[in-house]
């Protein structure tokens, strides 16, 4: 099987998506690489303008409101937009867009329009302070009318970026920087590539999948999170303590099933996040268990996250504030004795 | 609603339109309508509306008429609907500004689109969306235009091209560049109207959405209803500039200010802005100057409305101006016209009967159309 970054799965997600379905088109700042342009802040949609052109990779202004509303109102109208910010970020200066157009229009309309865009936005701190890094995903789960999902190797980036494009509904798909791969050398990267087959597959919303079994406690995580938990499950392992690592993949739907699936085995539950502690989707997921199946719990339910504050800069700070794979191990530990 | 024969056009004005502005409310009104004759603002096309614009052929003029007549009626009684208690919520309406929806839509296709605000009947109507569909919406029963989830601030139906009109002021304008963008793209000939108000001309989505479709050249009509306040705030205490017309200057596109109560004013800049997107040429910005005759919500009084400009403006109702002419010039009788009247108010009480009997939504349909797809949950 070819192996590939997420970067390139994703690219490949989205050429094979434009060729398949010429509804499909690409908007945002510098996604196009025509006469040296960047091809996407993150080169995602490097290429694409040569083999699509330049309306089908239409290169914006900088201006977040017009990049949703268009996106908004071209789903509308027929297309199936694919809509880029350069950082997660960014994504406030277009709320209105997001939450009041596009995941309302359809409910406003009794059903009678539909909003089949992409919002692709990039998340997780790079070392850029608080206005590169915020994981903003959590905000976009408390807005019924969108879906979320946030892949985090290059197989689900591929197969679950098809799947929003083909779904009817404005989907948001949060990329971790450090996860993209490539030619990239961002500190901290983990420059992985996966498998991906060559033939053409989608990866359906609302499905988790579990990482690594295990039977003492479930670790649920998302994006960069997803892999310290896996470090840190490797290194528990030889203390005798056996984690299983379960990624959401998709936040809105959830695949709460996965999760009681597995706490049947552990009766233990830890969830890791990069958003802050505070109403994240852990609180969400930690609730729906607690309210649901807080009978199947030994153990009170533990959370890590970024602690409630914006991220910031120097390096020995933004590490601090970030759930590490030390703070995860110890979590596990303690969790093994109560 | 309101006496008075219909005035005569506003003598041309010339210079001293300018020095006229901003000196009080009054004057601010005055020069307006001078201003339609005078200092119109245009880039592209040189056509100012000096000669009052002929009457179109005798069918056209009557279905303009009707379709004014339609919202009138619908406004009115929506109006005593509310009064009575027989619906809840609140209203926006449009009677005052009908020439505004009428002259601009009058000749849209129904694949056109049409991108409407929180005062949206007008348009709705004038778009072609049926208006017992809308008047069930209003009473929120399941066979209403929305199935009673829009309720009169989100009034459409994408099947004429009125996709739900948006209650956030100023960002139906960034959609309505994405329409248009699809239609260019889909390498149709439609086009999109995209009404809003003075008062959102300064929020942030009017310049992001603007400069995009001027950029692209994309088959847009921005149709700013000025009727001198957003909310109870007059116009100009809003902006340094004098008129929403030269504000697309900025963006490189024509802008016109017209009379938005003449009709036929109306309908002649809107064929020219209408012509210029299906040709490709890009949008147009076009200012109508009107006025609201009831206040702007349910609520409100106009307490910030000076007597005399209110007097002024609604004397100029914008049809019985129209009546006046065809009348005039013989293009139709007063029993004609009455005819027109009583066969709209038919309708309308009518739609109020159907609408009234119609059956309410079951409860649980609130949890449908959140998503597209796998059992609409
Ligand atoms: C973003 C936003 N801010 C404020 C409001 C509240 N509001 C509703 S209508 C309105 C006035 C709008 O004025 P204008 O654009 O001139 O339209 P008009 O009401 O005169 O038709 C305001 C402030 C809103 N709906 N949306
Ligand atoms: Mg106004």
């Amino acid at each position: 099987m070819p192996q590939m970054s997420i970067v390139e799965a994703l690219n490949q997600a989205i050429a094979e998506e434009m060729a398949r379905d010429e509804r499909v088109f690409c908007l945002g700042e510098d996604v196009s690489d025509a006469n040296g342009g960047y091809g996407g802040a993150f080169a995602v949609t490097r290429g694409l303008h040569g083999k699509f052109g330049p309306e089908r990779v239409l290169n914006t202004p900088i201006s977040e409101m017009l990049i949703v509303g268009m996106a908004v109102g071209a789903a509308m109208a027929g297309m199936r937009p694919i809509a880029d910010v350069q950082y997660g970020d960014f994504l406030f200066c277009c709320m209105d867009q997001l939450v009041n157009q596009a995941a309302k229009m359809r409910y406003m309309s009794g059903g009678r329009v539909s909003v089949p865009m992409v919002m692709r936005a990039p998340v997780g701190a790079t070392g850029r302070g608080a206005q590169h890094a915020q994981s903003l995903e959590g905000f976009f789960t408390h807005a019924p009318g969108l879906k979320v999902i946030c892949p985090a190797t290059a197989y689900d980036a591929k197969g679950l970026l098809k799947t929003a494009i083909r779904d009817d509904n404005p989907v948001l798909v949060f990329e971790h920087k450090l996860l993209y791969g490539g030619k990239r050398t961002e500190s901290g990267a983990l420059s992985m590539v996966g498998e991906v087959p060559a033939e053409d597959y989608t990866v359906p919303f609302g499905r988790g999948v579990v990482r690594r079994e295990g039977k003492d406690i479930t670790i649920v995580a998302n994006l960069l999170m997803m892999y310290r938990a896996m470090d840190a499950a490797a290194e528990l392992d030889e203390d005798d303590i056996s984690c299983e690592v379960i990624d959401p993949r998709t936040l809105a739907p959830f695949d709460y099933e996965l999760v009681i699936e597995s706490l049947r085995k552990t009766r233990r539950l830890m969830i890791v996040h990069e958003d802050t502690y505070s109403n994240g989707w852990g609180a969400q997921l930690a609730s729906y268990i607690a309210e649901h199946e807080i009978y199947l719990l030994d153990a009170p339910i533990k959370r890590l996250a970024a602690y409630d504050v914006p991220i910031p800069c120097a390096p020995v700070m933004e590490k601090f504030v970030i759930p590490s794979t030390a703070r995860i191990i110890d979590a596990a530990r303690s969790l093994m004795k109560m | 609603m309101h006496s008075g024969a219909p005035i005569a056009r506003e003598p041309d004005g010339s210079a001293a339109t300018k020095s006229l502005m901003g000196q009080s409310k009054i004057n601010i009104f005055m020069s307006t309508i001078v201003m339609k004759n005078t200092d119109t603002i245009q880039l592209e096309s040189d056509v100012s509306a000096k000669t009052v614009v002929a009457l179109p052929e005798r069918t056209k003029a009557l279905g303009m008429y009707e379709s004014m007549v339609r919202i009138r009626k619908y406004e009115e009684q929506i109006y005593f609907l509310f009064l009575e208690g027989r619906i809840s919520g609140s209203i926006h309406q449009s009677h005052g500004q009908e020439a505004c929806a009428v002259g601009v839509l009058y000749d849209t296709r129904p694949t056109d689109y049409m991108a409407s605000t929180h005062r949206p009947a007008g348009h709705d109507l004038a778009k072609g969306v049926s208006l017992r569909a809308m008047m069930c919406e209003m009473f929120g029963k399941a066979n209403g235009c929305c199935h009673g989830k829009g309720g009169a601030m989100h009034m459409g139906d994408i099947s004429v091209g009125a996709v739900p009109a948006n209650a956030i002021v100023g960002s139906n304008i960034p959609i309505a560049v994405g329409m248009a963008y699809s239609c260019k793209l889909r390498r149709t000939d439609d086009i999109v109207v995209c009404f809003f108000g003075d008062g959102a001309t300064n929020e942030g989505g009017f310049h992001e959405g603007i400069n995009g479709a001027a950029l692209w050249d994309l088959p847009v009509v921005f149709v700013c209803e000025n009727n001198f306040y957003g909310a109870s705030t007059h116009v100009q205490a809003t902006m340094k500039v004098q008129t929403i017309a030269e504000r697309a200057a900025a963006y490189g596109i024509p802008g016109e200010r017209i009379d938005g109560n003449d009709l036929m004013a109306v309908n002649e800049a809107a064929t020219r802005a209408i012509a210029r997107a299906r040709r490709g040429g890009g949008p147009t910005l076009l200012e109508l100057m009107t006025y609201r005759i009831a206040g702007h919500s349910r609520s409100d009084a106009s307490a910030y409305r000076p007597d005399d400009e209110e007097s002024a403006w609604l004397a100029r109702d914008p049809i019985k101006l129209f009546r006046g002419r065809l009348v005039e010039e013989k293009v139709a009788t007063d029993a004609e016209l009455d005819a027109i009247e009583n066969s709209v108010q038919e309708e309308v009480d009518g739609a109020v009967q159907f609408a009234e009997s119609s059956q309410d939504p079951e409860p649980e349909d609130a949890l449908r159309n959140v998503y597209a797809g796998e059992g609409e949950v």
